[in-house]
């Protein structure tokens, strides 16, 4: 198992040594909560005496053993091989299991370092499928530098088995200059400004929820008990005088400790964003290597994935609110591999149009512009449903009108009116277009996401319509696309025919097997 | 390619349906039995219970078996297969023989004792990932498998 080792077909091999030392001390951060726990029962007892705290250390110890043993043991049982036709791993101490991933199954291979694994500079590599998270091959953990040769080792593999008359196309290129292109042109990079840009329109209140839950989880901490303290505080009164004080402030002190919380909430909110963002895409790089994209980022926990370009079957651009009217945009990918648990891939998360068109061209998709013949859902569809959604609120505002809820009644009102604007709105932006070898959905009002589809990456076509929709005719048209969804909600019925037909006719051209893979 | 005649199914989906309606009726109609032999309800009313049986029985074995079967329907085209169905909510999908990964006909007991299967077409995409096309007369589902297995094979040649 030296670095320098050059890995062998269908030789059976061992993950790195140091991955004891990894398991050993994840298993043993997780054991720490419930040691901890146990200790504080025992000095809550108030009988901890020194026998007690003696057994209590060599139970530790005992424990901690154990712990190191079941690691080398799930180590030395661990074993994988790069085969001819597919890449084996067993695995297990008593029950062993034995997976096979054949070469033209694998969608791509990643490498991800957590925190501790990066220190001791090891990588976990993954292989996935396509079979959706859990059902993928996972190596945890090898060297750095053996993860890479397993990728470029595996990747060869798997280009040389699934040989389609495209791919054929393309190996000459990169086998004559395989080192110089290994590392490609950089197609999108964030530095620490973009970065920093990004983090503030992040913006997030996820640490205030994490707060309460830890108050929750975590009270007994705490030298005081909270809730009888916030009881006493209801109960003595101090409540009253807390608001006896407030009241003696006067209105500009009262709208300065308003402003003064809500400057407080902002700014732990952007914190909590630019944190985040910057945990997760620290040098962020997309790379245009002849493998395919491939996108290095984080800080904490990086990761280096690549993704064959044939494999993207379409792409979204989605947007928000606010940072809209700056011009940020992100581009994803939807493909059949899985990033993080969510099932596109960011590969431009922050960035101009400008920046995304050519990334988009990369990936055979071109964006629409003006040329584009842009059709709407039917008004019908739009109307309805403004009807159906406004129908409580304006209810609920008429009833507060007759019993004399005036104020009530208008803040009804206004939220009916909003729905049905709303509504409006979104018959007004929401569109769909069908060019010679794409669909393209647009949707959202104030934040309008785009998805580009092609044609031929499509795999069935469905036209449903509820009892509602038959009456007022229109349906819902929905495309069978691998690994995402393509769904245009109602549009008429001549319309949606048209557009099945034409996707059909690009469909049932060409084959599966030859679709470039 | 919306106006082409669909191919009805075979009858014996219909009978297959009324039984699996009785089925479905069965638990209800030994539970109004037991509530009207134990007289849980006053006098005149010991046997209402049994209302609910009677209607469920009219809906699943009496009307929706044939509503059902009216509504669906199926067309094979050279290179496309579309499935018709719904009573309330109508589902209108079409598969291209070239997208299809692999092909399934099952039976379950009732089936069988009736000559039916279905088929069920599985493609690569998310929605849609399988398509089944149910109360087919058990040799024309092999014959349509091997059709569209035949398209697929000559196309990947």
């Amino acid at each position: 198992m030296t670095a320098a080792a050059k890995i062998e077909v269908g030789e059976w091999r061992r993950v790195n040594k140091l991955t004891l030392v990894v398991n050993t001390l994840l298993t043993a951060g997780r054991a720490l909560i419930p040691i901890g726990f146990a200790l504080y029962s025992i000095s809550d007892d108030g009988g901890a005496t020194g026998i007690a705290a003696l057994l209590f250390g060599l139970g530790g110890i005992a424990l901690f053993a154990l712990m190191i043993g079941g690691a080398w043991l799930s180590w030395y049982r661990m074993r994988y091989r790069i085969g001819e036709n597919d890449v084996r791993l067993e695995q297990g101490i008593i029950s062993r299991s034995a997976r096979s991933v054949p070469y033209d199954r694998i969608q791509d291979v990643s490498l991800e370092q957590k925190l501790i694994p990066r220190i001791l500079g090891l990588v976990e590599v993954k292989f996935e499928t396509g079979a959706g998270g859990k059902d993928e091959l996972t190596l945890s953990y090898v060297s750095e530098a053996e993860g890479e040769r397993l990728r470029d080792t595996v990747r060869e593999m798997a280009e040389g088995e699934g040989a389609s008359p495209i791919d054929a196309a393309h190996r000459p290129l990169s086998a004559s200059a395989p080192a110089a292109q290994q590392q490609g042109e950089t197609l999108f990079a964030m530095g620490p400004k973009r970065l920093f840009i990004f983090g503030l329109f992040n913006f997030s209140l996820v640490v205030f929820a994490v707060l309460l839950g830890a108050m929750q989880q975590l009270e007994f901490l705490l030298p005081f008990d909270l809730w009888d303290y916030l009881s006493d505080w209801l109960r003595d009164g101090r409540i009253v005088e807390a608001g006896k004080a407030v009241s003696g402030y006067g209105l500009a002190a009262k709208i300065i400790a308003a402003i003064y919380a809500l400057g407080v909430v902002i700014v732990v909110g952007m914190a909590s964003g630019m944190v985040r963002t910057f945990v997760r895409d620290w040098e962020f790089r997309l790379d245009r290597t002849p493998k395919g994209f491939r996108r290095r980022r984080g800080l904490l926990t990086k990761t280096d994935v690549v993704m064959p370009v044939q494999r993207v079957q379409a792409l979204v651009v989605k947007t928000g609110v606010i940072r809209r009217r700056f011009g940020w945009h992100g581009l994803s990918v939807i493909s059949l591999a899985q990033d993080n648990g969510s099932s596109n891939h960011d590969i431009a998360p922050f960035a101009t149009m400008a920046e995304i068109a050519p990334i988009a061209r990369e990936a055979g998709f071109t964006l629409p512009d003006d040329s584009a013949l842009w059709r709407r859902a039917s008004s019908d569809y739009y109307f309805d449903r403004a009807i159906l959604r406004a129908f409580f609120p304006a209810t609920a505002a008429l009833l507060a009108f007759v019993t004399g809820f005036v104020p009530v009644g208008l803040a009804l009102a206004a939220v009916t009116m909003f729905i049905a604007a709303g509504e409006y709105f979104l018959w007004r932006f929401v569109r769909h277009a069908l060019d010679p070898e794409q669909v393209i959905s647009r949707r959202g009002w104030l934040a309008p996401s785009l998805r580009i589809a092609n044609r031929v990456k499509l795999h069935s076509v469905e036209i449903t319509q509820g009892p509602l929709a038959r009456w007022r005719g229109y349906c819902t048209l929905r495309f069978g696309l691998a690994g995402g969804r393509l769904a245009f909600p109602g549009l008429g019925l001549e319309d949606a025919r048209e557009m099945r037909s034409a996707a059909l006719n690009s469909i049932a051209a060409v084959d599966f097997a030859k679709l470039p893979k | 390619m919306d106006t082409e005649p669909l191919t009805k199914l075979d009858p014996a989906y219909t009978t297959v349906m009324r039984i699996e309606g009785a089925l479905t009726v069965l638990p209800f109609l030994i539970g109004a039995i037991a509530l009207g032999v134990a007289g849980i309800f006053p006098e005149p009313w010991t046997w209402a219970p049994m209302a609910v049986p009677a209607i469920f029985a009219v809906l699943f074995i009496g009307l929706l078996p044939i509503k059902r079967f009216r509504s669906r329907g199926f067309h094979m085209s050279d290179d496309r297969v579309r499935v018709v169905k719904g009573v309330m909510f109508h589902a209108d999908t079409v598969v291209p023989f070239s997208r299809v990964q692999h092909l399934d006909v099952e039976q379950g007991p009732l089936e069988r004792a009736f000559g039916i299967a279905r088929l069920i077409l599985h493609t690569a995409g998310t929605h849609n990932a399988s398509v089944t096309l149910p109360g087919l007369a058990h040799a024309d589902a092999v014959a349509m498998r091997e059709e569209i297995r035949a398209h697929v094979k000559r196309e990947s040649l």
